[in-house]
Parts: C-alpha cells; structure tokens; sequence
C-alpha cells in the first residue's frame, strides 16, 4: 500500500502487515529490512520500509500500573492518547509529551520525543524504566540502565533501527488538575526572546511561537508560552469539583486536501500579524485545559492536508547555546528572504542530550518549521543546512524526510558510531526503513 | 453504579477482544471465556487497568457440549449480554476433501456455537430478559467456490440466530446477529483485503455495542456490505455459478 510520513511527502509503496502476537512478529524479523510503524506520526520516512514495515498498534495492552512509583508498562502499540484518558483522572500524566497525543509508546521511545519541559526535565527517555526489545534473533532482550545498557542507549531516539520495542516501563508524574496556568509573554525581536528564555528557566513548560517572517527590528519576535500544573485552587470555581475534565474541544477535520496556493507568503503573514497582535494584546495569566495547552494542532484532525496533496516537510534542528543566536538570526533572515512562509515555527530551549544515544536534544535551542513540498522549499533548506553546519547544529530525525548520508554526517558524527553499532551487532540486514538507507545509518 | 455483566464466548480472537474493551469502558464487567484462558492475562491486566471493572478469565471449549452447562453453572450469575466470537475459517481445500476438517469447521461456526448459545438463551428466557449476539459471516449470505464450508456453516448459524431471536421476541430476550464482513485480524492476516470494505475490530465492536444499547437485529458493520451482499444474494444463479468469486 501507499504508505507516507505524517508530511504525506513522497509516499512510497510498502508492504505493512499487523502481527498481533511474538511469534508472527518473530517470522517478520527473520524476513529482514523491517521497520516498526506506530501511528504514522513521524515526519518523513523513518517509519517507512518497502518490503516489511510492522504496524505495531496490535500490541495495545496495558499491563500493570504502580500507583507508588507512578510507572506503568506497556505494550509498545499504545497510544498516548488512552494513557491520557485512563491515568489523568487518575491524577496521573505523562512526565513528557510530544505535540500531539497520537503517538505510540513505541514511536516515542524510538524518536526519544521531548516537550516544553525539556530544559529541566529532559526528553521522554529519562523516564523509562526498561524496555522489552526483539532482537535481530527474534530473541526478546530487557535492556534499561544497568541491563544490556549501550543497546538501552542506542535503542533511545534509535529511530527502531536497534529492534523492535516490545513493551516499556516508564514513569507518569502526579498532578493535582487537567489544567494549565499557562501565562504568554511576547517579545519584540530574537534577542528578547533568547532572554526571555534564560529568565524562565525555571518555568515548567516554554516554548515560542515565532514570526519567521518578521524581518528588520521585529526579527524573531514570538509569543512565549509558559505553564504550569494548575492546582485545585487555581481553577476557576465551576471547574474544581470535576479538576480533570477540561472542557471537550470540538474536533474539527480537514475533510480534503487544501489547493496548494491556500497557504503562502501573504497568507500566513496575514495571519502571523493577526497573531501575534492578539497574542500581545491577550498576553499575561489564564488556565487552560491539558489538551488545548499540549495538543493545539489536535483538535484538527488530519490537519496536515492543509498542505494540498504534495505534502509538506519539517524542519527541526538544534543549534549549541554558544552559537544559537547569531545562527537562529541566519536562519530566519534567510527564510525571511526567501519570500517562502511556515505556517508553524516554533522555538525552544533544550536542556543536554540525555541518555539516548543517537537522541535530538543538547544544550541550545531548537527551531522547528514546515513548508510545503516544492523545488523552492527544497532549496531553501540547502541553504538552511550550511547555516545549521556552519553553527554546530544538528537534526531531529523523526522530522526529517530530505536530508543526504552526507550533511547528516558532518552534523552529528554520532551517524557513524552508530552505524558501527548496527553492523557490529547484526542489525543492519534486520532492521531498516527508507530513512536509514537514506541516510546510511 | 453496577453494571450487569458481559460473557465474551471465543474471547481470545480480536473482535471479542474489541468488544470486551468497548463494553469495560462503559463500566460493564467482563467474563473473558477461551480455551487456555490463562494466556489472557494480558488482556485481562489491561481491562483493568484502563477500565477498572472486573475481569474473570473463564476455560471454556465450544466443541466440548456436554460441558456447557457446567461451564454456566460455575460462572454464578447469568451475564446479562452474550457475545459469540467463535469461528474458524479452516482450509477450504482440506474441507473439500477431508471430512474430519470439514466437520471442524462445521462444528466451530454453527454446533458449537449454537450449542451454548442455545443453553444460554433457554436460562435467559427462565429469567425474562438477556441479549445473545452471534457473529455470524457475509459468507454465509450465499455459497461461493472459495469459502462454501466456512460459509454454510455460517448460513446455518445465521438462520439458527434468526429462529432463536423468533422464538424468544415475546420473552424479554433480544437476539443480534452480526455480518461483519473483512475485518482486520488474525484470521485474515496475509489476505489482500481491499480497505474501504475492510473493518477494524473496533469498528466492529462499536457497532455491536450499538446494536446491543438499541435493539437492533442485523448488523452489516460497514453499511457497504449490505449493498454488496443484496447484488451478491440477487444474480441468478445460472450467471453466478460461472463466476469466480
């Protein structure tokens, strides 16, 4: 079948089966060239390969729930979304959280996902206990910190390239409401905004909404949001007697894919204006529910044909704090220039690496953008990749769907220590997608 | 809040599965019966977990009739739904030339079935009220060359369905059979199933927890199937002989 990343960039045939049990996935291994696919979240192709790509969402059990300690397992299957449902009224929530909550356990762990609570939390990894992993033999391997701990490491942010992730122990952290405190601060260009960051180090949860298209004075200005875990007594008074039940949002859905011209450069400078004006003007104190604060982009379902039928393609990197600033004004000076619009940009400050070993994040700050799929794009971020090179940044693999064996290597020399551990425990016949053999990992 | 209790016959297949999800999540508790019950404690964990209603895992063998009535018995009190996901899909072929494995096929989708539905439905009727849902096949809404064991074993479950539910309309008793069509599980795993007539085990659970809640008698899952089914039933059979379906 048809099979794209969440991007619906370049969608290739490949052939996807569903085992619901060890042994059937166990004769998938043994076929070799497997890749495991949660749900589909990943930007690109990193879920992706032609001949044995496993739908992993038959594995959807939850198996046991430690109410001292706060840690569940899992099969990897699971979506975020039903931890949700089932732990928060529970008072209990996910110590990390991507951007959206149609993810699986397992696509998680792999891309190593981190949230707006980066900076002092750490990505998803920090929090899990073990995971259960099948091996290149079909043999299933408990790995965690202390067990079989480089292939734990190399299997956090591994992008499922160390084997397949069965089932995990991870951790969710107490919460006294569904609700945020979230306060908005906006600020007038790039350097306020880096500021901005540094001073609320010690907010839970930040991260910026950024006006790439801004240019001159207003270069980089954002609307930083900042959150907290709402107590009771921070609600409004109709909400306190049921704390876990923000409001139902309506869904809405994006029934076709939208004509390609819908989003450009005037557009979304429209909208960017309006935005950012009204982000302003609101800016300061209120109490959001956990879905509308996390998951925004949610609450559209399949949101992502708003590209138009070629699909769109993100662009995440990280650039080292030392080099951030004068690296984040290159790239948004040349995107401004550019003449081409994202729609989202989003800014963050990361804390360090973590324990995973091929993981995204390290000390600095990440920009993260889409545009649609074209030629004009696609040069863009050539240019884009010397910038991000030349200022020691590098890349988020779940998002990528373009980038050559080449620049990754010269942005992250953790590519070949990687491949080494791949050949050198057999996994690299075993185990592949279309972005490993892209990027010759 | 109690809820009355759901028995899911065939409960290791993935739309009794499914429906044991869908009706723990409105806080109903779950008799889960299978043979080798015991490997479902992983299901079982996870109704708990998610749900938080009681689970019991029940040993039970559909073939087995004589030990139907004991198996009731050691259940206590009658669940208030029933629902059959027992089938087997066997191999044609070898049914076409092996009586033994084409009474096994027999046995599984209608005798046994019927059987314990059947002991079922005669202590709800004691009673005065329950719901038996029976999963029956499109298959068995006319014999094709590929499938026509599986498929009359069906035909025979679905017209059995269709008496009981006569039978017992006037009894507090309510009878929904289910044509679920391709649905994506275990037993279809390797087919080339064509998507847009292909459910989901949860599609099916949902439509029979509706049909549970509203009373209703036939379900096709996905409505397509009902229009696919009235072409089928309708060519003449001179023409379709001749087909390959």
């Amino acid at each position: 079948m048809k099979l794209s990343g969440w991007g619906r960039y370049n969608p290739q045939d490949c052939r996807v089966t569903r085992p619901r049990d060890e042994d059937t996935l166990r004769a998938r291994v043994a076929e070799g060239g497997l890749i495991a696919r949660g749900n589909g979240r990943s930007y690109g192709d990193s879920a992706m390969s032609g001949s044995n790509t496993v739908d992993m969402r038959g594995f959807d059990r939850m198996l046991s729930f430690d109410a001292e300690a706060g840690q569940l397992v899992a099969e990897s299957g699971v979506m975020l979304d039903d931890i949700i449902t089932t732990f928060l009224p529970r008072g209990w929530f996910p110590w990390v959280t991507p951007g959206t909550r149609y993810v699986t356990l397992g696509g998680m762990i792999a891309a190593d996902v981190h949230g707006k609570n980066h900076h002092l939390h750490g990505s998803f990894g920090a929090f899990v206990d073990w995971i259960d992993l099948m091996g290149p033999d079909g043999q299933v391997r408990r790995c965690g910190p202390l067990d079989n701990s480089d292939l734990f490491a190399a299997t956090l942010g591994g992008m499922g390239l160390t084997g397949v992730i069965l089932r995990a122990s991870f951790r969710l952290r107490r919460v006294e409401t569904g609700f945020i405190r979230q306060e908005t601060v906006p600020t007038a260009n790039l350097t306020e905004t880096l500021a901005a960051f540094e001073a609320h180090q010690s907010a839970t949860y930040s991260v910026a909404w950024i006006d790439c298209l801004a240019s001159g004075d207003s270069l980089g200005r954002s609307l930083i949001t900042l959150g907290e875990h709402a107590s009771v007594g921070d609600l409004p008074r109709r909400n306190r007697t049921a704390p876990f039940a923000p409001p139902a949002r309506k869904k809405r859905i994006i029934p076709l894919d939208a004509p390609g011209f819908a989003l450009n450069r005037h557009t979304v400078q429209a909208f960017n204006h309006l935005y950012y004006k009204r982000g302003a003007a609101k800016s300061g104190h209120s109490v959001t529910g956990w879905d509308e604060y996390f998951y925004p982009l949610d609450s559209i379902l399949a949101w992502n044909r708003m590209y138009g039928r070629r699909g769109f393609v993100q662009y995440q990197t990280v650039l080292p704090l030392a080099t951030a600033a004068a690296g984040l004004r290159e790239l948004l000076e040349t995107i401004s220039a550019s003449g081409l619009a994202s729609f989202l940009a989003v800014l963050k400050r990361l804390g360090p690496q973590g324990r995973g070993m091929m993981s995204f994040p390290m000390e600095g700050h990440t920009l993260a953008l889409d545009f649609p799929a074209s030629r004009a794009t696609f040069a863009l971020l050539r240019r884009l990749d010397a910038i991000t090179l030349a200022h020691g940044g590098r890349y988020y693999l779940a998002k990528d769907a373009r980038l050559t064996a080449d620049t990754l290597r010269q942005s992250d020399p953790r590519a070949d220590r990687f491949h080494q551990l791949r050949s050198a425990e057999g996994l690299t016949r075993r185990f592949a997608s279309l972005q490993s053999e892209r990027l010759y990992l | 809040m109690t809820r009355p209790a759901v028995l899911i016959l065939g409960a290791r297949s993935d739309i009794g599965l499914a429906v044991a999800r869908r009706f723990a999540a409105e806080g109903h508790p779950i008799i889960l019966a299978a043979r080798d019950s015991a490997s479902l404690a992983d299901a079982k964990a996870d109704l708990v977990l998610r749900h938080s209603v009681a689970v019991t895992l029940a040993e039970f063998d559909v073939l087995d009739t004589a030990s139907h009535a004991a198996f009731l018995d050691g259940l206590g009190p009658l669940p208030a739904v029933a629902v059959s996901a027992i089938g087997l899909m066997g191999d044609q072929t070898a049914s076409e030339h092996g009586a033994a494995s084409a009474a096994l096929v027999i046995r599984s989708n209608f005798e046994g079935p019927a059987a314990i539905l059947g002991e079922i439905a005669n202590r709800m009727e004691v009673r005065g009220n329950g719901t038996i849902v029976g999963i029956s096949s499109v298959a068995g809404d006319r014999g094709r060359a590929t499938n026509y064991i599986y498929g009359s074993a069906k035909a025979g479950f679905t017209a059995w369905l269709s008496g009981l539910r006569n039978r017992l309309a006037k009894k507090g008793v309510h009878v929904v059979t289910v044509l679920p069509g391709f649905v994506d599980t275990k037993m279809t795993a390797g087919m080339d199933l064509p998507a847009k007539l292909t459910a989901q085990p949860g599609e099916v659970a949902e439509a029979i927890h509706r049909a549970v809640t509203r009373k209703r008698n036939v379900i096709y899952v996905k409505p397509v199937w009902q229009l696919v089914m009235a072409i089928i039933r309708n060519i003449p059979e001179p023409v379709f002989k001749r087909l390959k379906l």
